[in-house]
């Protein structure tokens, strides 16, 4: 069976710089896969070049069959593919209710929005709770899960998660990976990039290392957690 | 009691700066672009009602639609053409910018080749009757352009606000990446809001033209430089803040002339910019957004 996300042979590069040089990767449907390495090392670009917002030099990208490298950023999401940007990138001057709105602004069934609503607020209650408040406003947990919430509204195939644990208090970071353990079991296939190692390892079935644009180590989550390299340079010894 | 009627008279002046305030606001808004062409799509409405009323002899409505129709397509092409593949290869801010100073020119000088350069007197449009409130009169011209001005504002809040297009402009505004992400087609939304500040501006033209009873391929220059004035002063990328910024426009100026200062009156509306801008930098109901990360 075909993976549900293919990528082969990605080359991106920044002017002169070469950012991602030639990697390749699968996700098949209903796993966690998770993209993890330091800060630098292409895992943000590899996300921006999946959902269409850099243009890659070489490669393929394919997502249930449709050819990636030639549908426009704003169609990718009709195809089933939501994002989750790193730093959140909520609408701040939007309000929670607005911001979710936009969420399904591809949607085309929009007599149902008001079930994916409840669904939404159901999962994530405290969006309820301030679904009148502006964006701006919310703590940065609460951010965390509007944008989860925003990208979920376009009822997705694939969740991609940039950094969702970054900045957020080690009680959060549990909760929003708890969060994204419960989408994963609703059916939605998720790869999630992550400075958090030890997090992502936990809840991920797969892994793929990112070093300097490379794809250094791959393999399932529980071997790769008792690699001795990976726990020196990404679990802490 | 002539007091009120020069601050309201210089509502009436505001009006029009004001309508043709939104429209740099609104673009200043979605691409960060001051579009220094788009006092002269005010212009090209005045001639479009011109050859409309004086040289088709078409009645006014069809003049105001005509006016409207030519703006708004004559914003989105401008668009199209002379800005958008700077936007999609991120060009510096300055290109576009002198890219909007050319666009101004080339129309000021397309409708001096096509007009000549001497004034075009326009005919008798709305009726000039004197309106009498109590003890106060003003001209309908003057009434008309208010409530024109609050009617066009009111729409527009509701667009904004209210309508998915509308929602999509903010959303790109704010950020045109994660609109993306979206599904917003940030091009057409772009397009559009061109399109809207266009059609107000068109609006404004119509105004202009029955206040003040003759064009000049050059009219844009002045009125566009002040209808700019007063977004900044309000807070440009604000809809409000453009309105409020139009009306103390007017205001000053009707009142610096009946004071005998019309010598001035231009002095005292850059002065007031000046001050505001010292004292508040965003502008009157400009925001410093700061972000959070």
């Amino acid at each position: 069976m075909d993976a549900m996300l293919t990528v082969r042979n990605l080359d991106v590069y920044y002017g002169a710089i070469h950012a991602i040089k030639g990697i390749s990767f699968e996700v098949n449907e209903g796993e966690i896969v998770t993209l993890i390495g330091a800060n630098g090392a292409g895992k943000t670009t590899t996300l921006h070049a999946i959902s269409g917002l850099i243009k890659p030099k070489n490669g393929e990208m394919t997502f249930c069959g449709a050819n990636l490298r030639t549908t426009s950023a704003h169609k990718i999401i009709k195809l089933g593919l939501a994002q989750v940007p790193e730093g959140r990138r909520v609408f701040a001057k939007m309000t929670v209710q607005e911001n979710l709105e936009m969420g399904a602004y591809a949607r085309k069934d929009r007599g149902r929005l008001g079930d994916e609503f409840e669904r939404i607020f159901q999962r994530l209650p405290r969006l309820k709770e301030r679904r009148r408040q502006v964006a701006g406003t919310l703590s940065g947990g609460e951010q965390q899960m509007l944008a989860i919430g925003r990208a979920l509204m376009s009822n997705p195939k694939m969740l991609l998660l940039d950094e969702p644990s970054m900045g957020l208090s080690p009680l959060l970071v549990e909760e929003i990976f708890q969060i994204i353990q419960d989408v994963n079991k609703g059916g939605v296939t998720v790869l999630l990039v992550e400075q958090n190692a030890k997090m992502a390892m936990q809840i991920a079935n797969r892994v793929y290392v990112m070093e300097t644009g490379n794809i250094t180590m791959s393999g399932q989550a529980e071997e790769l957690r008792n690699n001795e390299q990976v726990r020196k340079a990404y679990l802490g010894g | 009691m002539d007091f009120l009627v020069q601050i309201i008279n210089g509502l009436g002046l505001g009006s029009i700066y004001a309508l043709v305030a939104l429209g740099y606001s609104m673009v200043y808004g979605i691409i960060q672009l001051i579009n220094f062409a788009h006092g002269d799509i005010i212009m090209v409405g005045g001639y479009a009602v011109f050859v409309a009323m004086v040289q088709l002899g078409l009645p006014l409505w069809v003049a105001v639609i005509l006016s409207i129709a030519v703006c708004t397509l004559l914003g989105v092409i401008i668009e199209r053409l002379a800005y958008h593949r700077l936007l999609v290869k991120n060009a510096p801010r300055l290109s576009l910018l002198i890219t909007a100073i050319g666009v101004s020119i080339f129309l000021q000088n397309l409708f001096q080749l096509g007009f000549s350069s001497s004034a075009q007197s326009m005919p008798v449009m709305f009726p000039s009757k004197v309106i009498t409130l109590g003890s106060i009169q003003l001209s309908f011209s003057t009434v008309l352009n208010i409530l024109t001005s609050v009617a066009m504002m009111i729409l527009l809040v509701i667009i904004v606000n209210k309508s998915k297009m509308g929602k999509a402009m903010r959303a790109t505004s704010e950020d045109a990446g994660a609109a993306k992400l979206m599904g917003i087609n940030t091009n057409s939304t772009i397009a559009f809001t061109f399109a809207i500040g266009s059609a107000l501006a068109a609006v404004g033209a119509v105004l202009y033209c029955n206040t003040f009873h003759q064009i000049t391929p050059y009219m844009g220059g002045m009125l566009g430089l002040k209808a700019f004035v007063a977004a900044v002063l309000g807070g440009i990328g604000n809809i409000p803040g453009a309105m409020l910024g139009g009306y103390i426009l007017g205001v000053a100026e009707s009142l610096t002339i009946a004071a005998g200062g019309s010598q001035i009156s231009d002095a005292v509306v850059f002065g007031i910019l000046i001050l505001v801008l010292l004292v508040k930098p965003a502008g009157l109901l400009g925001k410093n957004v700061q972000e959070k990360v």
